[in-house]
């Protein structure tokens, strides 16, 4: 037992560690060669862009039963569903659109950034990179993990605005609640601290879910299977790093008064 | 000239290369024979920085290049290399045009307005129509991938190109017309080449040196013909390919 955890710790240690140097070759080729634009532009279409559909209509869902819920709990309290779009809005903006913005990009996009380095990693296409004067840092990671940091904030933005969308059609539609009363609820109890809470957070989680990603491609060694082992490895770790992630953040942020 | 003097290479615990001493002339194609498993791939690896050594050096014009640290000073050293991958390594996301050109980018000054021009001088140094060009690397057969691969190579214009079994997979044929290519190029733009193989046919029409990699060590190097007649029972058996031989025998006894 006690070589198992022993192994299990030092494969731990060791995945830290690959991160690390990782980043740190990321800082050097960052400042020592010139920026990948064309690479991050197409980076940014295939991880921002291409996932908004995607995203919109999680978020979308996600307002409608968060106002439906809300709704009905409040109406069968006070007599009348009151304050749903505060909860709605709030609940989206401070920790459900960064999350699960962040979730629905990871599974979409960092596994295919994951497969895709792997995959090159398996059929020696990074040594070829070597081979031709390319450092694969440079070429494919540091496009990557920017186009990360680029658009999850502003996928979160156009999530949280669906899902505020959502809770008014439920409103609006199935609570008969007046829109002008849902709307005024988002305007008078939100401020800009709780808009600025859950953008923060997008920014932690974008850089995480890139480095893990990048990595984990990068690392990749045995064939078709080790592409395999790679991508879940990469999916289930950064799932789980953004909810630990987002407690700590969440700690963090409130003790700042953000 | 490319020297390499006790050359070991080790992962963990696996001594791969425990002493190999090699000497590669220059503008002569050397072949490097040896069972799978062997560490050919390993050793070539070595020689363009793709792995770290153990221990030992290799001494390419002089310098010991296993002592450079700096990832910039390795990328000047591997410059002057070009490697022809097993399978090609082609880059599936790019074009065949795209592929042959991608290393101009990095290691030459040359302008994107010369880069049709190029394409389309390479591929026929290889034997391949300008057509081509557009095609991804999946829609093409083996053999057309391993000369588009060797196109790639030949556009950044390396000193030294290092062959990493480069018939393998191929059938007869077409084994037959990389050999014929890589003798071409030796020829027409007096490169050095090292060729990783077991194919023994192309071996003996390429090489103007073989050298016999066992357990770790070069056991016999020497021109063909000195291979054909030598009499050391391991390279003998290599050479006529049979499974009966002292190599068998320590398969066997493992």
């Amino acid at each position: 037992m006690f070589t198992s955890i022993g192994k299990y710790m030092m494969g731990f240690f060791g995945e830290i560690g690959g991160c690390t140097e990782m980043l740190r070759s990321c800082m050097f080729w960052l400042w020592r060669s010139k920026f990948e634009w064309h690479q991050t532009a197409q980076q940014c279409v295939i991880i921002g862009v291409e996932s908004l559909g995607v995203t919109a209509l999680t978020s979308l869902f996600t307002g409608m039963v968060l106002a439906l819920q809300a709704g009905n709990t409040i109406g069968n309290i006070f007599g009348d569903p009151i304050f749903v779009g505060t909860i709605v809005t709030f609940s989206l903006i401070r920790e459900l659109g960064p999350v699960l913005t962040s979730v629905v990009v990871s599974g979409r996009a960092g596994a295919a950034v994951t497969a895709q380095i792997g995959t090159m990693a398996v059929t020696e296409q990074i040594d070829a990179l070597y081979t031709l004067g390319t450092n694969p840092i440079r070429y494919l990671v540091i496009p990557r993990m920017c186009a990360f940091v680029f658009t999850l904030p502003i996928l979160t933005l156009f999530s949280n605005l669906f899902g505020i969308i959502g809770g008014y059609l439920v409103s609006v539609y199935a609570l008969n609640v007046p829109g002008e009363v849902y709307l005024t609820d988002i305007t008078s109890y939100m401020g800009v601290s709780d808009f600025m809470h859950g953008f923060i957070k997008t920014f932690a989680f974008a850089f995480m879910i890139g480095t893990v990603c990048c990595y984990k491609g990068i690392s990749t060694r045995g064939g078709a299977e080790g592409v395999g082992k790679s991508t879940t490895g990469a999916v289930v770790t950064t799932i789980v790093l953004i909810l630990v992630l987002d407690y700590f953040l969440t700690a963090i942020l409130t003790a700042f008064g953000i | 000239m490319i020297e390499i003097k006790h050359l070991q290479k080790s992962f963990g615990e696996k001594h791969v290369l425990k002493d190999v001493n090699l000497t590669i002339e220059k503008g002569k194609t050397t072949c490097i024979l040896g069972g799978s498993g062997s560490g050919k791939s390993t050793l070539i690896k070595c020689l363009i920085g793709l792995l770290e050594t153990t221990g030992g050096q290799i001494l390419v014009d002089g310098r010991d290049i296993t002592k450079i640290k700096s990832e910039m000073k390795l990328a000047a050293v591997r410059r002057r290399f070009g490697y022809l991958f097993q399978e090609g390594a082609l880059f599936d996301s790019m074009t065949v045009g795209e592929n042959v050109t991608f290393g101009l980018k990095y290691l030459t000054d040359v302008p994107e307005a010369d880069y049709p021009k190029i394409i389309k001088e390479k591929l026929a140094l290889v034997g391949l129509k300008e057509e081509v060009a557009k095609l991804n690397p999946s829609e093409l057969s083996g053999g057309m991938k391993k000369r588009v691969s060797l196109a790639r190579v030949l556009a950044v214009e390396p000193e030294v190109i290092l062959y990493d079994e480069p018939t393998t997979g191929l059938d007869p044929i077409m084994s037959d017309i990389i050999s014929d290519l890589i003798i071409d190029l030796k020829n027409k733009l007096g490169v050095t080449s090292v060729v990783i193989t077991h194919d023994m046919h192309s071996a003996f029409k390429i090489a103007d040196k073989i050298a016999f990699l066992y357990e770790g060590n070069m056991l016999l190097q020497g021109t063909p013909d000195e291979f054909r007649k030598t009499d050391n029972p391991y390279v003998k058996q290599f050479v006529a390919g049979s499974s009966k031989g002292p190599i068998q025998m320590k398969l066997m006894k493992e």
